[in-house]
């Protein structure tokens, strides 16, 4: 595995952070019914980025909660190493709410296939939005994000790595080519 | 984070079999599914489509059930076998049996048998996953695993507890497992029972025996009463119930000479006034209850691992 | 018909009867050995290049369950002494607990003319202590020593009524009749399946407790010294039991004692992973035990090597432990884990081993075999000592597999066995 180029640093991150931030309370007209669940692993951690920058600007706390989606995936038996099931903590109602599920990186879309179908299991939530990081295109489901930091056109041979301060120490996005 | 166990067991026939690795990302495992039964809507889809087959040679409705409802949480399709209704009672093998419910395609088998050793036996001779629901008196893994991880949500570790067992250790599936498991976890075992109902050379495998219930609860953190079968009694030396109960029952009178805290299991279903009085079953420090609740992750945990590490090897080969 | 001679050149010749062990020639002629000595120079039909090889007396094996008549799918007179000339058995003692028991001289009878039709060795009776081996009433052992029977036991029981068992021994002493002795006290033993110790709590099996085997042991010891009659102990498998033997024989006790390859090479470590191919009667016993019967037979408390050969079938074997069958094969792997695990590590010389696997056997029935001294019947085994193998099912040619040593390497392989004065068997080069 080899780093091909950066694609995001600290700076750029805290810039889309904010940028999504407004454009969730732009589009939800304020924090009313609002509320944030992001995607383990780090999904979670931007969800939680994403509520300090709404408070910032707004002054206002939003719920956020935590999905753990291992259970829902259909691709279980593909991936060389077994995922961890980790904790799903949603700890309020997300009926009639406001969703927006916050991911890192949207590629193929059966993540987000499968965090759908395990919010349902929580509630019915009013609306259910998509805020991810990057968007590095190839999709294999009809499934498009709200707010993307940023568009990043890929080889289907490459993986986006998204890094952050609260697992990885640091803050970046880098395009990671596979060795030949 | 620890990213880099994997659970590659295709079977979980004891906790003599587990690392302390393994143990622990079971526990942790059950941990994140015991969210699951909280829900409104109490399933998940991540064993869908596969077929556990329940395969019991010996009456258990608790453990059954308890693996029934671990199961379809899992939205696996699920099967019960009792030996009363099967071929089992014309006489067809235990291989035989197995292979049969192989053909099924079925994916995985939670046997309970009254043979000691029955689950490796079938383990062996199967490709499908066997957990074992108890095997005569070798182990009853995941009652053990239960009971840690009850103890574990109590205590918040298991490292350098001190852990009683009271009961027929001879013939106790739950005590061994429990032995081993909290062995390895890094605990301190005593078990107490009157000389009869321990089995040969136990302390060679790092337990101390008690005779003498009192000193035996001393210093415990927690304390395993295992179930009396005065049913099966086939040994002359067995105690009566009454004089068990005096001797070993536990009571509110004799919780007073304890610490504060301990915690009291037990694997049930209590024969009240003989192994503890109802007080005591109904206590403070009581975590029955718990244990039975805690048994569906536990379970879930076990039957979503096993199935994924032959899903894998299956890919793999 | 029988060849006409057989020369074997240059073997190294392990004679215990005549207190040889050095590189000789051996011709064979009319069944007998002709001569033995250095570089004999006669034209034979065959003749068989042993250089390297040890030339031994073919074992004799006194105690081997043929199943037949009865349990024909477990093995057959045929199938089992097929498998001993490939295993170096030349002679057998075949046990009497079949169906039904040799407890009347119209079995033995019966018993004989399979025998005489179909056996590929020599195949000597043993017949019951008791009818049907049920320890109530005793068989006419007169009657039984007229038609041939060379020893009587009820073994896979013991005769637990201490009074018919005396009986039984004053019997025998009249009629000079040896008595094989399986030491069971089965109110000890009970429903166990595995030694009585840490791997019975690890697995959570029955234990049997070295007790349930010494303690009649001792009864029998015991009986036979009131008696006076001679008594073997079979299966010798504790150290509490060669205690007691090696006792008796200091006060002149006529016992005599066997052990079996699995009790000194596995200990009950073994059935951890509930692999009933590891279930035998007495069980696979502690280290001590295993260092106990190697001691034993090296001084000379236990006097013989048997197999205990007990075919089963798959079906019987490949089912929960506790519902398996009791016992394993041995006449094909006895002579090479005897090797391994005695003469590799020092425990015995060659000249003991053929001792406990071929003299004293002989010499304990009372048969003429065991030696290779001229003039005696030509029953020789010729074995390559240093070539190892792997025991595999396919090697079997016993009708059942059950063997406790499968998938281990051994060392040790008869390359040619001379039963009678042919050559019944010979493998490799």
């Amino acid at each position: 595995m080899r780093e091909k180029a950066k694609i995001l640093d600290k700076e750029s991150i805290n810039r889309a952070v904010m940028r999504i931030a407004h454009e969730i309370l732009e589009k939800n007209k304020g924090t009313q019914d609002l509320c944030l669940i992001g995607i383990r692993n780090r999904g979670a951690f931007l969800a939680q980025r994403l509520a300090d920058a709404i408070r910032k600007i707004d002054n206002a706390g939003v719920p956020v909660g935590a999905l753990d989606i291992t259970l829902y995936r259909d691709d279980l038996t593909l991936i060389s190493t077994q995922p961890l099931v980790r904790k799903t903590e949603i700890d309020f109602d997300i009926t009639d709410k406001n969703v927006v599920l916050v991911d890192d990186v949207l590629y193929t879309g059966r993540t987000i296939r499968a965090a759908l179908d395990a919010l349902i299991d929580f509630g019915r939530p009013r609306s259910i939005q998509l805020a991810v990081l990057i968007d590095r295109g190839h999709r294999e489901l009809p499934i498009r994000a709200d707010y993307a930091g940023k568009n990043i056109p890929t080889a289907n041979n490459e993986t986006v790595d998204v890094r952050l301060e609260e697992v990885d120490g640091r803050d970046e996005a880098v395009i990671v080519g596979k060795d030949e | 984070m620890n990213n880099t166990l994997v659970w590659t067991k295709k079977d979980l026939l004891g906790l003599e079999y587990l690392t302390k690795e393994e143990i622990e990302l079971i526990l942790s495992t059950a941990d994140s599914f015991k969210e699951v039964s909280t829900r409104e809507i109490k399933k998940v889809p991540a064993l869908r489509g596969k077929t556990v087959v329940n395969l019991f040679y010996e009456p258990s409705t608790r453990t059954r059930v308890s693996f029934e409802v671990a199961a379809k949480r899992l939205s696996a399709d699920v099967i019960n076998i009792a030996s009363e209704t099967s071929s089992v009672k014309k006489g067809e093998t235990l291989i035989d049996t197995g292979r049969n419910i192989q053909a099924l395609k079925a994916d995985i088998i939670v046997m309970r048998h009254n043979y000691s050793g029955a689950a490796v036996v079938l383990a062996r001779n199967v490709d499908l996953s066997v957990v074992n629901a108890g095997d005569g008196w070798h182990e009853h893994p995941t009652q053990a695993l239960l009971d840690i991880f009850t103890l574990k949500e109590k205590l918040g570790k298991i490292s350098g507890l001190n852990v009683t067992i009271v009961g027929d250790i001879a013939h106790s599936r739950v005590a061994r497992s429990n032995i081993w498991g909290l062995a390895k976890l890094g605990a301190h075992v005593t078990v107490c029972a009157p000389q009869v109902l321990i089995p040969p050379a136990i302390d060679e495998l790092g337990v101390r025996v008690l005779h003498d219930i009192d000193a035996a609860l001393k210093d415990a953190d927690a304390v395993n009463v295992l179930r009396m079968q005065f049913e099966r009694d086939e040994e002359s030396a067995f105690p009566k119930q009454m004089e068990y109960f005096q001797n070993y029952g536990i009571t509110q009178e004799r919780l007073k000479k304890v610490k504060k805290n301990i915690v009291i299991m037990h694997p049930g279903p209590i024969n009240r006034g003989i192994e503890m009085s109802s007080e005591v079953a109904d206590g403070a420090n009581s975590v029955i209850l718990e244990q039975v609740t805690n048994g569906i992750a536990v379970r879930m945990a076990v039957l979503f691992l096993v199935a994924q590490a032959r899903d894998n090897k299956s890919s793999q080969g | 018909m029988r060849d006409e001679g057989i020369l074997i050149k240059h073997g190294r010749v392990i004679d215990p009867a005549n207190k040889i062990d050095q590189v000789l020639d051996i011709l064979v002629e009319d069944a007998r050995i002709s001569r033995v000595a250095k570089e004999i120079k006669v034209k034979a039909d065959t003749v068989i290049e042993a250089k390297g090889k040890i030339v031994m007396p073919g074992l004799v094996d006194m105690h081997v369950h043929l199943r037949e008549p009865g349990r024909e799918d477990k093995e057959t007179i045929e199938t089992g002494t097929r498998a001993s000339l490939k295993g170096g058995v030349t002679s057998l003692l075949a046990m009497p607990n079949t169906i039904p028991a040799i407890d009347s001289a119209d079995n033995v009878k019966l018993i004989k003319e399979i025998i005489k039709k179909t056996a590929q060795v020599n195949v000597f009776i043993s017949g019951a202590i008791t009818k049907g081996r049920l320890g109530r009433e005793l068989t006419d052992i007169a009657r039984l020593k007229a038609e041939g029977v060379v020893a009587i036991t009820d073994d896979g029981v013991s005769v637990d009524d201490e009074t018919l068992f005396s009986e039984a021994l004053k019997e025998a002493k009249v009629e000079d009749m040896l008595v094989v002795c399986h030491c069971e006290d089965k109110a000890l033993s009970g429903k166990g399946v595995v030694n009585r110790g840490i791997v019975a709590t690890r697995t959570g099996l029955r234990g049997i407790s070295n007790e349930s085997e010494f303690a009649r042991v001792e009864r029998d010891i015991r009986l036979a010294q009131k008696t006076g009659s001679r008594i073997h102990i079979a299966h010798v498998s504790c150290r509490e039991s060669v205690e007691k033997i090696a006792q008796a024989k200091k006060e002149g006790i006529k016992v005599t004692a066997e052990t079996c390859p699995h009790y000194f090479a596995l200990s009950e470590e073994c059935v951890l992973g509930y692999d009933t191919n590891f279930k035998m009667n007495p069980p696979l016993r502690s280290k001590d035990d295993v260092e106990a019967v190697k001691e034993g037979l090296k001084n000379g408390t236990i006097d013989a090597i048997s197999s205990d050969h007990a075919p089963h079938t798959e079906n019987e074997k490949d089912i929960e432990f506790d519902r398996a069958e009791f016992g394993v094969i041995g006449l094909q792997t006895e002579l090479a884990v005897a090797i391994s695990e005695l003469v590799e590590t020092k425990v015995l010389d060659w000249l003991t081993l053929a001792e406990k696997m071929s003299l004293n056997p002989a010499k304990i029935l009372g048969i003429n075999k065991g030696t290779l001294g001229e003039g005696q019947d030509a029953d020789i085994i010729i074995i390559d000592p240093r070539k190892e193998w792997v025991v595999k099912k396919e090697g079997f040619l016993s009708r059942s597999k059950n063997s406790a040593f499968l998938g281990r390497s051994l060392k040790g392989v008869v390359t040619h066995t001379i039963c009678s004065g042919n050559l019944c068997f010979t493998n490799g080069k």
